[in-house]
């Protein structure tokens, strides 16, 4: 029994497949965002031939698979790969362009895959990235995004292929780039992502925040963020807000005490457990901008998420009656990935922040 | 009592492109590593006097490292370079290529340093590490200190040999006829030539760079003693598993006190971290505000991790942030938050010159 390939297969893991020219910076790019690798640390990767399957289980199980530029995956005289088990699944294609490289003939053989995937599996969204843009101006980066999008809509249109579900992104493994850039592309494969959205935006209206996102914590993805526009300066600060806190957590919070420790903080004179005492069970955290008082939280909603948000001016003074209201749409998120996770249908998410207490 | 400001002469030394100005900036000028990139080569000496708390004044040469430069600090300039010198701070690029002509600089410098100011402290950094592949790193670094060390104690026994020749030190420099302090050769004062010097791995692109300025400004510090007995009894008075005091633009740490259970602590380079996690907190605070780097960032910042930790970094005094962590609890975070806020008076010297009569 042969799936059929034009439906997404929503049982299985959304799958990530990274493609591209060798050198076009593919490996490192997963190895950054996947597996924290510093950037600078990428000039010592050594070129893999194989294609190489990680699967990451985080708030979302989902693949990555790293394919050698050299491979043809269409027309390989050596191999014949089962097409249906790269592309069946529900998932993105990545083309990596490098910008500091010719490009045409990347292009084409994005193109060709396009037709490909057209024909037989449209349901795989196709996301470009122009990378290895950091040491460009400005300008120039906007010009040569431009051109690739052109050209590539242009042979596409030639081919006969219109409305192909194909975005372009610059990116950078140096900058935040790249992470916003796997946010776009994740936020796609996200069932409901509107719901999540629904509850940030309400969260930001009940506590007057000026924006609020939800990090996948291992990776600085954001998988959700309020309706405000988009900004790339919040999404810095928040996304190096995560990173902050995972340090400290580390230095701090990643090797045992000791029993007597224990033993003396739960006696005299609080004469109660070490989890009576603490108020969240989970990481909580805020800080005081100098310049405007404005303050920044972060609260994890469980092991692979956390939520950060940007407040107004001298709100650190409610940060309890904030608190309360947090708890309450970690709730709801809890509750909607606990559902996601078991695949079922969720309440919708106005309902649980329509109880929150009012400012 | 009274204690006057005091001021350090610290040269920065090392052949051009090795790193100095870098560094130099990202310590006292709040740049990033990439920032750098910008830099020029330093002409002639750039001077600059660093506030550092109140009480320390450090007068940095960043003596710009191309050789007709080098040539001159030797020569016409060498009374001027290497007298009153209290640190020297000498910077090697292990990536150089030119190792042996590098160490042979190095050995003019120690000389004339040693001529001149044989109580300044020795600090050699090998720089760029970044650019050795990680499993090569130890060797690498190892390599380089073992030569250092070799022309450290051969530039010493070219002092000792020239000061034995009487009046030969006057020889060395070829245009100044001042006779260098301790120039008088005697056999007995001959013995203490020996010149200590403390070796760091460093990369403008990781924690290593702030390890190796901390201890460089350590033994600056004014009131140290002061310092260290005060933070311990807020410690011990907040409940606290481990205080670190930094200086605020450099977020270098002045002082630590570590609680025994905060002794188990495994990792050991946790001080220069939290440096560099503040710096580059800093930074992207800075970004975000459009206030200039060197502004105050941030004023609060709390965290309580469950049944694991809790911790607050907070401005402390005029000159200094405060990093206090401490066991979980939500009753005894809020009364440590109090009780150091509380504390600051105790340190306010830290701001001035003067210590306040009593506290010691
Ligand atoms: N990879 C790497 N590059 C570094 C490091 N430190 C400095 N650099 C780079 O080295 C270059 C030269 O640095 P400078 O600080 O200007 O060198 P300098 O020692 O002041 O040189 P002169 O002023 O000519 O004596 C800059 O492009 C820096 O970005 C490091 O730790 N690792
Ligand atoms: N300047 C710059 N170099 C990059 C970037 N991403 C990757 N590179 C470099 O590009 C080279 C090739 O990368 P690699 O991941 O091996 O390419 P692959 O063959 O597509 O997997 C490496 O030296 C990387 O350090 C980037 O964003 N900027
Ligand atoms: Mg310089």
């Amino acid at each position: 029994k042969v799936p059929d390939p034009t439906v997404a297969q929503v049982k299985g893991k959304p799958r990530l497949l990274i493609m591209g020219q060798k050198g076009s910076g593919k490996s490192s790019i997963s190895s950054v965002v996947f597996h924290k690798l510093p950037a600078a640390e990428t000039l010592f990767m050594e070129s893999t031939a194989r294609i190489q399957k990680d699967s990451l289980n985080s708030f979302m199980e989902f693949q990555v698979w790293d394919f050698p530029g050299q491979i043809d995956i269409f027309n390989n005289p050596s191999y014949s790969f089962d097409l249906d088990a790269i592309f069946g699944e529900v998932g993105a294609l990545i083309w990596v362009i490098d910008a500091l490289d010719d490009y045409s003939e990347s292009i084409s053989r994005l193109n060709m895959t396009v037709v490909h995937l057209q024909r037989s599996y449209p349901h795989i969204t196709i996301e470009v990235l122009v990378h290895k843009v950091d040491s460009l101006t400005e300008d120039y980066r906007g010009e040569i995004v431009r051109e690739v999008e052109l050209r590539t809509l242009d042979e596409l249109g030639d081919l006969g292929v219109e409305n192909a579900p194909i975005s372009f992104h610059l990116t950078s493994i140096y900058n935040h780039s790249i992470f916003e850039a796997f946010s776009k592309v994740i936020q796609k494969l996200i069932p409901r992502l509107g719901q999540l959205e629904a509850m940030l935006t309400s969260l930001c209206r009940t506590c007057r925040f000026e924006k609020a996102y939800l990090f996948d914590v291992n990776t600085k993805i954001y998988i959700a963020s309020d309706s405000t526009p988009e900004d790339t300066t919040s999404y810095v600060i928040c996304s190096d807000y995560v990173d902050v806190i995972i340090d400290l957590t580390e230095v701090y919070g990643s090797w045992p005490r000791s029993q007597q420790w224990r033993d003396r903080l739960e006696g005299e004179p609080f004469n109660q457990t070490l989890e009576e005492q603490v108020g969240c069970e989970w990481a909580e955290s805020v800080m005081v901008l100098a310049d405007s008082k404005r303050p920044i939280m972060l609260r994890e909603v469980d092991r692979f998420l956390a939520l950060v948000a940007i407040m107004k001016e001298g709100s650190y003074d409610k940060m309890a009656q904030i608190n309360m209201n947090v708890d309450v749409v970690v709730k709801g998120l809890t509750d909607f990935f606990e559902i996601t996770r078991a695949g079922e249908k969720s309440r919708t998410g106005q309902e649980m922040v329509g109880q929150l207490p009012q400012n | 009592q009274l204690k006057k400001i005091k001021k350090q002469k610290v040269l920065l030394m090392g052949k051009s492109g090795s790193g100095k100005s870098s560094m130099r900036s990202i310590i006292f000028s709040n740049y990033v590593a990439k920032d750098t990139r910008r830099l020029g080569a330093t002409i002639d000496i750039d001077l600059s006097h660093v506030k550092f708390l109140g009480n320390l004044t450090l007068n940095l040469w960043d003596c710009g490292g191309q050789e007709a430069f080098m040539e001159n600090y030797l020569s016409q300039q060498r009374s001027h370079v290497f007298s009153n010198v209290g640190v020297l701070i000498y910077v090697f690029d292990i990536k150089s290529g030119e190792w042996e002509r590098d160490l042979g600089t190095y050995v003019n410098i120690i000389s004339a340093l040693v001529q001149y100011s044989r109580e300044a402290q020795v600090f050699i950094l090998i720089h760029k590490m970044d650019l050795v592949a990680r499993n090569h790193r130890e060797a690498d670094y190892e390599a380089a200190v073992a030569a250092v060390r070799r022309k450290t104690a051969e530039a010493c026994a070219i002092v000792r040999r020239l000061r034995n020749d009487s009046g030969a030190a006057t020889k060395l420099s070829s245009s100044s006829s001042q006779q260098p302090p301790g120039g008088s050769s005697s056999g007995a004062g001959d013995l203490d030539l020996d010149v200590d010097v403390q070796f760091f791995a460093t990369s403008i692109w990781d924690q290593s760079l702030y390890k190796a300025w901390a201890s460089i400004i350590h033994d600056l510090v004014p009131n140290l003693p002061i310092i260290e007995t005060q933070l311990a009894s807020l410690g011990q008075a907040v409940d606290a598993d481990e205080i670190l005091l930094f200086e605020r633009t450099s977020f270098l740490v002045v002082s630590k006190w570590t609680s025994q259970e905060g002794d188990s602590n495994p990792y050991g380079d946790r001080f220069e971290r939290m440096s560099n996690i503040l710096k580059a907190w800093k930074h992207t605070c800075s970004s975000f505000t459009g206030t200039p780097r060197n502004a105050e960032q941030f004023s609060d910042f709390e965290y309580r991790m469950g049944t694991s930790f809790s911790m607050f970094v907070t401005k402390f005094t005029t000159n200094t942030f405060i990093l206090v962590c401490l066991p979980p609890g939500e009753a005894r975070f809020n009364s440590a938050k109090l009780n150091v806020a509380a504390a600051r008076p105790w340190f306010k010297y830290l701001d001035g010159p003067v210590v306040p009569p009593g506290s010691s």
